[in-house]
């Protein structure tokens, strides 16, 4: 072969390859999913177990949502009530101290066992021994891990009587059942796959409740089973035939994770996807002009704050907090950064729950501000450092920020950093202000109340770290407040009281609340009755089809 | 008195050498590995990440968080937890991976698989398109090819790879709908087959699982294309200037006044003495993408180590990256070993030696 030969011959090969490679590529694209399964796309990083007892994260709460049910749910149709799920009906006693729950009959779980009162009175006592992140939702009744079997007891198979310590508001104790931590779990599956442990001074049991096996496994009744949780990977859901409802009409459900919103978008388009649920208000504005999608939304109870630590010399003084707050471009906010996905609001309590205010008494008003700062006694402003973590859309907010608190001399510098990193910070309290989000804890006015108004200890060492403590604001009056609004027993005269709680943060609080988050969906036009919650853990799917 | 053969005693001086240089290897290797644990691990404890956050959530109670700091021992000395880390590691104790709840070695077990097929698929299409055009580039030395080749070369060298990464997507995925979109395999085929391998590829065309392995392709073209690509750029310019050193060398002239054909001269000659150098390059090239290429997986969402350990490192789970890193590590060690091995093969000199 000569040398033109071989040179020929090369070319020839190397074409033919090429052509093969890209016919093969190019055999027909199979862009839809199957009708019978659903493939979100929903940024999962965030689950670290799958175990109900000690899942606290908003995507593993969507998990247990649907993988499992409760005594009771909340009302969609007015959140600011809850419904029966597995109670029939329940009855509090006079002095307010005894719950009892009467049990739907018949009903089994994923496993086949049949549901009984045990089984939710082991769902406390493994929740309150296990003592994980969640724990306290129920701890703050009184519950310990030595009182935990006589507090919360069957008395039959379908009586479950709860005890606590003291005449709490009703709606307080229901709301607090709603949470995912006290999803009903299957005693005897769990038992049959929990680990022997060695009781130490620390945990004083010898087993641990399953808890190594339900961070990754399912053990309920609700609508999906958890087929598989691969860590920043996906999440498979399959239908339980057992469920005790309607059964769900799709065979599996596939949360994709993926991070970016232009990525997810692209996905959609191409069918890959069924629903994208991570869209920044860009590609949200794109999927909403496209035939093909639709976008749904719900208000979500989310706010992002901007926060002022009361340690800062500066930021402490009477009337800067509320200078702050009138250096905020709500309104160019509202309608660039977060449009579409957000919603602007000022008070601590979201929109849906007992007792919210819709007052807006701060907009941008430089001048305002400049006269606050003047009697402060800082008429030539300031400087302050700003811990910021590198995800919109607080960071562009934090920019917005610093360009608004600049037209009162208030120069603002921004520490950007990965969202461990200046959570790390914040909880040490050592920034001087911090922008982020809070997501209610459990669906009551007073998981909020508690963060942002109560303090019970201002000192370094002290153990309940409230965000209010995280900004080193003493306020043992509004503390007070907030734990006489946990006993007022009559609704009307409790929202009441958390609005008054909100009108105090509003004015005087080292807290700017900037928006509520609206949860959106692009979804493809297939999917039916595809419908998101007020809360994560809300966000049902066992409704949705497909045509 | 019998004087030692001059035979034996070389011999046994071979033998002394040989204990000598195993001893310094081991040596090495340890003290790699060890300086590897120790800067990987006081890394991962200066950041400024509280790795206990990993562990319970960033939600978590105060209460919680302090229990947990203690049940995992971050609240002592680091030298002692240096020392507790290296006693569970030399047992092959990696730990629990905090991110995912799984032990080290069995995510470990999952995600390599992922990045070696990745690399080896990109491997071969490096080797398979970059050695003929490396010796083309040679053999037509200053012609348009040779000017092509660089062009080629120079691109693949200077692009980052994020970049063209995302161009490709654009292009081969959302326009023209060519291959899949991110990740390994599209997610209505999971569980549809059994991985055993691991090697997706193998695994799927074993079971005769063809739609699966269709998918499997369209995956992976993309990525280990783009590799190849890379590798490619840099395998092509090695091999042209391996090719043009052989090329002039006097045993070549003597070949052609002998009457040997063009392309023998090149293929069983010339190429044959540059390819010792070259399966260095073709190795060392290789190793690079089994580190994981973290941009190339982030890009494409392929879960191989090299994403695993990012977002270990994200959440300071050390116990994964510390894994990951041991892993890599003897990876390095070890096809550094096989190309000297193969050197050894190729090259009669060396064994003589």
């Amino acid at each position: 072969m000569t040398l033109l030969q071989f040179g020929t011959s090369l070319r020839a090969a190397t074409a033919g390859a090429t052509l093969a490679l890209m016919a093969f590529s190019a055999a027909p694209v199979f862009a839809a999913t199957p009708n019978d399964v659903l493939v979100q796309a929903l940024a999962i990083d965030d689950i670290i177990t799958m175990d109900p007892g000690e899942a606290f994260e908003l995507s593993a709460a969507e998990i247990t949502g649907n993988t499992y049910n409760f005594l009771v749910r909340l009302d969609l149709a007015d959140t600011s009530k809850v419904k029966g799920d597995l109670a029939e009906s329940w009855t509090v006693s006079d002095d307010r101290l005894t719950y009892t729950f009467k049990l739907k009959p018949g009903m089994t779980f994923a496993s086949g066992n049949p549901i009984t009162a045990k089984d939710v009175a082991y769902t406390f006592e493994r929740a309150i021994k296990l003592d994980k992140s969640p724990a306290f939702i129920l701890a703050q009744f009184g519950l310990t891990g030595d009182t935990v079997a006589e507090k919360a007891k069957s008395v039959d198979d379908t009586t479950f009587v709860l005890t606590v310590d003291k005449a709490y508001a009703p709606s307080f104790v229901l709301n607090c059942l709603t949470a995912t931590v006290a999803a009903v779990v299957d005693q005897k599956l769990v038992t049959e796959n929990a680990k022997p442990m060695t009781a130490t001074d620390d945990y004083k049991y010898d087993t641990d409740f399953g808890n190594e096996w339900l961070k990754t496994h399912s053990a309920g009744s609700g609508a999906f089973t958890l087929r598989e949780w691969r860590a920043n990977e996906l999440v498979v859901l399959e239908r339980n035939p057992n469920f005790p409802g309607e059964v769900a009409k799709l065979g599996r459900v596939i949360y994709r994770h993926m991070k970016e919103s232009a990525g997810q978008r692209l996905a959609l388009e191409a069918g890959d996807i069924d629903v994208a649920r991570n869209l920044e208000p860009g590609d949200l504005d794109a999927v909403s002009k496209n035939g093909d999608l639709g976008v749904t939304n719900a208000t979500k109870g989310t706010l992002y704050y901007f926060s002022m630590n009361q340690k800062n010399e500066n930021l402490s003084k009477p009337g800067v907090s509320e200078a702050l707050k009138y250096l905020v471009d709500y309104d160019a906010i509202g309608s660039t950064l977060i449009k579409g996905i957000g919603e602007v609001h000022q008070s601590f309590l979201p929109k849906g729950v007992l007792g919210q205010l819709d007052e807006m008494p701060y907009k941008l008003d430089p001048a305002k501000a400049k006269e606050l700062l003047a009697k402060a006694g800082l008429p030539d402003g300031f400087s302050v450092t700003m811990d910021v973590r590198n995800t919109q859309p607080v960071t562009g907010i934090a920019e917005s920020l610093q360009q608004t608190f600049a037209q009162a001399n208030v120069k603002l510098e921004i520490i950007p950093g990965d969202g461990k990193q200046t959570l790390t910070k914040y909880r040490a309290r050592t920034h001087d202000m911090y922008i982020g989000e809070w997501g209610m804890d459990y669906f009551d006015p007073n998981s909020n109340a508690e963060t942002f108004t109560s303090n019970t200890d201002n000192a370094d060492t002290g153990t309940n770290k409230t965000l209010a403590w995280r900004n080193a604001w003493n306020v043992p009056e509004l503390t007070a407040k907030t734990q006489a609004a946990l006993l007022e027993n009559d609704a009307d005269k409790r929202a009441e009281m958390y609005r008054e709680l909100q009108k105090s943060v509003l004015a005087e609080g080292p807290f700017g609340v900037i928006f509520q988050q609206i949860a959106v969906a692009g979804v493809r036009k297939n999917v039916k009755d595809y419908k998101l919650g007020p809360s994560f853990d809300t966000n049902y799917v066992f409704e949705v089809a497909k045509d | 008195m019998t004087p030692t053969s001059p035979l034996i005693a070389k011999r046994r001086g071979r033998s002394a050498v040989f204990g000598l240089s195993l001893l310094r290897f081991l040596a090495i290797v340890a003290t790699t590995y060890f300086g590897l644990l120790a800067v990987t691990f006081f890394i991962g404890r200066v950041i400024p990440i509280d790795p206990v956050l990993a562990v319970v959530g960033d939600r978590a109670p105060a209460h919680v968080v302090e229990r947990a700091r203690e049940t995992l021992g971050f609240n002592l000395p680091l030298y002692q937890q240096f020392f507790l880390y290296m006693k569970a590691a030399l047992t092959g104790d990696f730990g629990i991976s905090v991110l995912t709840s799984n032990p080290v070695l069995t995510d470990i077990r999952r995600v390599f698989p992922a990045t070696m097929e990745l690399a080896t698929v990109g491997t071969l299409i490096g080797t398979l398109l970059g050695v003929p055009l490396g010796v083309l580039a040679a053999v037509k030395r200053g012609s348009l090819v040779d000017q092509v080749v660089r062009v080629v070369g120079l691109v693949g060298y200077s692009v980052p790879i994020f970049w063209l990464g995302l161009l490709a997507l654009l292009l081969f995925y959302a326009r023209l709908q060519w291959v899949a979109y991110p990740g390994r395999i599209d997610v209505v085929y999971e569980y549809s087959f059994t991985p055993v391998t691991g090697f997706y590829l193998l695994d799927s065309a074993w079971q005769g699982q063809w739609d699966v392995f269709r998918d499997v392709f369209r995956h992976i073209i993309l990525p280990a294309g783009l590799l190849g690509y890379f590798s490619l750029a840099y395998i092509s310019r090695m091999t042209r200037s391996f090719m043009l050193n052989e090329l002039s060398q006097e045993y070549i002239v003597a070949a052609r006044a002998k009457g040997l054909s063009e392309s023998r001269i090149i293929w069983r000659h010339a190429l044959r003495n540059a390819a010792v150098p070259l399966i260095t390059v073709i190795a060392l090239s290789y190793a690079g993408m089994l580190e994981g290429s973290v941009l190339t997986e982030t890009v494409f969402s392929w879960p191989g180590l090299g994403l695993y350990i990012t977002n270990s490192l994200q959440n300071a789970d050390m116990n994964a990256v510390l894994g990951g890193t041991i892993v890599i590590g003897s990876v390095f060690i070890g096809i550094n070993m096989v190309s000297d091995l193969l050197y050894r093969t190729l090259d009669p000199r060396t064994r003589a030696r």
